[in-house]
């Protein structure tokens, strides 16, 4: 009779030993997963601020959206993958695209964006609109328009903590420390070298500059230039073991110019910081929403802030009409 | 030469809505023409050809007379294909009833959008509708009970009915496919919103939209509440994208993610700007441009020794190619350097030109290179 009794307290105990571990089990993979969430953002949202950088050097000194931003750094993307399946070292092939962004900056702004410099706004837009389908179309010919994998340099495999592999790889570190080095050159250059110098003074006024002896023109196609090189350092970064496909950097884009106007347009610490924000947002959505919203959240964050305040939240400049 | 011109021009009638009424059923009598002399195939591209000229012809009212950029047109004939889709699917509702349901709803889609772009100008106006073409088709996935997924939707397209088989058979002794029939209803709906569109551009409305363009602060000193104008612009160029999506439905069949990328809203961009900003025989032109050159640059790259998949892509780089030409070379697009010749040549009829007609002349001057632009 007593038995009975026994082996139902008996199963209790045994039954609610899973059931504690399952719930503290659950609490563990929530916080991992936030965890995993946020290091993704962190990754994800260095390789945007990286791209919104661009952008506002851009922006900075000739007042137009590079649209084609995007595809310029796809296209010299390709270019690495080619090196690299022809047998070279993937540093070779990461400094040729480099390299490549630079010159190709350079072309764009001197042939085509000179043209339309200082005309209306809307003719500089469907310019480099056209650049973007046209690089775009190129790329697919040129190297064909199937997902290929692209390699990385480091592991992809996360590190273990205590036990517990998370979402940070050694290849994530390589892309925030780059990011990282551009950002520090960049500075370095802006703000003790001469070029930087002269640099910063066509973007502020290019009718003083140029009285004052400043090449204006050659700064605006340095200024192209640089911004295109780290455009392609973005694009090289997004690639990195994972696949590419001429429209890759499509919704790149969008995220890239949602986090430029979050941080102003104007400033590029804003990029820097709107980049990361962007990451950590969208890593969210993506984790807990759906992947597929990604861009749906980019275009709502874009309408709240042009809303809310659409000088961005580090503009130092006075109030623009958007 | 010229003194026929000017008699054909006095015979016209005066008020604007005969003229384009006129023009409008001289238009008909060529589009019937058209569809009965070409073969199926060819009726097949010009129901292609028709819908791309309505959202086009949206387009080019919105970029061009009103200085508004759109690259979210794809998205929003997105929603007025789904919309057709949904509604033909349940059976019940009639394909015309449809149609104007669908740009009913697109149009409401265009409030929401226009009401944000209406404080937008320029490249943040082309950012966040281009987040809004690259965002929309995730939806189509996120829900994909309702709209099917990536696979997308089938649409259940109407059939050709009886009558209509009697009538071309009467009349033309031709056989009447799906493909006539569809070509039929897109290049009816085509005509019907130029008619409204090319009433509207001539209207109080076009003269606003214009002069917002041309310089918002004169606009604003005038009275002109430019907020609401500029939501209004979007709305009715939204709800022609949406009657677009809906022909689009029709025709295709199939509405899709894959079909609504950010390329179909370049396209349409191209397609206006060649034609030329702001003018609707441009968007026209323009449209025939999308329908009739790829099939025509990829036989070339065949014959080049391309792959298929190769010359596939010649038509999306002709776009890009064309747009940066057009725009640093003529960017008053095709009917810029059309009205430029006729400007060009020897002037007789001046003085007996009735007053109205200088309204030729005053087309879009935002696209004008010599326009100062230097905002700093």
């Amino acid at each position: 009779m007593v038995a009975p009794t026994a082996v139902p307290r008996g199963a209790a105990t045994t039954m609610s030993e899973p059931l504690i571990e399952g719930i503290a089990g659950r609490n563990r993979r929530t916080m991992q997963q936030f965890l995993n969430v946020a290091l993704n953002g962190l990754s994800q949202g260095a390789i945007y601020a990286a791209f919104a950088l661009a952008l506002v050097l851009i922006w900075r000194s000739t007042r137009i959206i590079n649209f084609a931003q995007g595809s310029m750094g796809m296209f010299t993307t390709y270019i690495a993958l080619a090196l690299i399946e022809s047998g070279r070292s993937y540093w070779v092939g990461f400094a040729v695209a480099l390299l490549a962004g630079l010159l190709l900056g350079a072309l764009v702004e001197r042939l085509v964006i000179r043209r339309v410099e200082g005309g209306p706004e809307l003719n500089a837009v469907i310019v480099t609109l056209g650049l973007f389908v046209a690089l775009q179309a190129l790329a697919a010919i040129l190297f064909g328009a199937t997902y290929r994998s692209f390699p990385a340099p480091f592991g992809l495999h996360g590190f273990d903590v205590g036990g517990v592999n998370i979402a940070l790889t050694p290849f994530n570190l390589f892309a925030i420390g780059a990011v990282v080095v551009v950002m520090l050159a960049l500075v370095a250059l802006f703000r003790f070298t001469d070029v930087g110098l002269r640099m910063r003074a066509s973007a502020f006024n290019q009718e003083v500059s140029r009285l004052l002896g400043v090449p204006v023109g050659r700064m605006l196609t340095l200024g192209w230039a640089l911004a295109a090189m780290v455009g392609s350092l973005s694009g090289l970064l997004i690639a990195g073991g994972s696949l590419v496909f001429p429209a890759y950097m499509d919704a790149v884009i969008v995220y890239g110019f949602v986090a430029a106007v979050l941080g102003g347009l104007d400033s590029p610490v804003g990029a820097v910081v709107g980049g990361l924000v962007m990451g950590m947002t969208l890593s969210v959505v993506s984790g807990y929403l759906g992947s597929e919203l990604v861009a749906l959240a980019a275009l709502a964050i874009l309408v709240t802030v042009l809303l809310v305040r659409p000088r961005g939240l580090f503009s130092r400049t006075a109030v623009r009409q958007v | 030469m010229v003194s026929l011109v000017a008699g054909v021009r006095r015979r016209l009638p005066a008020s604007t809505l005969g003229r384009n009424l006129l023009l409008v059923l001289a238009a008909l009598v060529v589009v019937v023409l058209l569809l009965e002399l070409t073969d199926p195939f060819r009726n097949s591209q010009l129901a292609t050809m028709s819908y791309y000229a309505i959202a086009a012809a949206g387009l080019t009212v919105l970029t061009g007379l009103n200085g508004q950029i759109s690259l979210g047109h794809g998205a929003l004939m997105a929603v007025g294909a789904y919309a057709m889709g949904l509604l033909l699917n349940t059976g019940v509702v009639p394909f015309p009833l449809a149609m104007l349901a669908a740009a009913a709803v697109t149009a409401v889609v265009g409030v929401v959008v226009g009401a944000a772009a209406a404080r937008l100008h320029g490249p943040y106006l082309a950012g966040a509708t281009l987040a809004l073409a690259i965002g929309v088709p995730g939806l189509a996935i996120h829900f994909d009970g309702v709209f099917g997924g990536e696979q997308g939707l089938q649409i259940s397209s109407p059939r050709p009915p009886d009558w209509f088989a009697d009538v071309i058979y009467f009349l033309f002794a031709n056989e009447a496919g799906s493909a006539k029939y569809f070509a039929y209803i897109g290049w009816l709906t085509l005509l019907a919103v130029l008619l409204l569109l090319s009433n509207l551009v001539a209207s109080r409305y076009g003269r606003v939209w214009r002069a917002i363009r041309d310089d918002e602060v004169a606009a604003e000193l005038a009275g002109v509440p430019l907020g609401r104008l500029r939501v209004l612009a979007f709305v009715v160029s939204a709800a022609c994208a949406g009657l677009a999506g809906a022909v689009l439905g029709i025709v295709v069949r199939l509405a899709a993610p894959s079909g609504f990328t950010i390329v179909l809203s370049l396209s349409l961009l191209t397609a206006v700007v060649v034609g030329g900003l702001g003018s609707l025989g441009g968007a026209l032109l323009g449209s025939a441009l999308l329908v009739f050159l790829p099939p025509a640059v990829t036989g070339l790259g065949m014959q080049a020794g391309l792959t298929g998949v190769q010359a596939a892509q010649l038509a999306p780089l002709a776009y890009g190619v064309v747009l940066v030409t057009v725009m640093l070379l003529a960017p008053g697009g095709a009917m810029g350097i059309a009205r430029a010749l006729w400007h060009a040549r020897p002037r007789r009829r001046f003085a007996q030109q009735p007053a109205n007609t200088h309204r030729m002349d005053e087309e879009p001057s935002t696209t004008d290179a010599t326009e100062p632009g230097g905002r700093t």
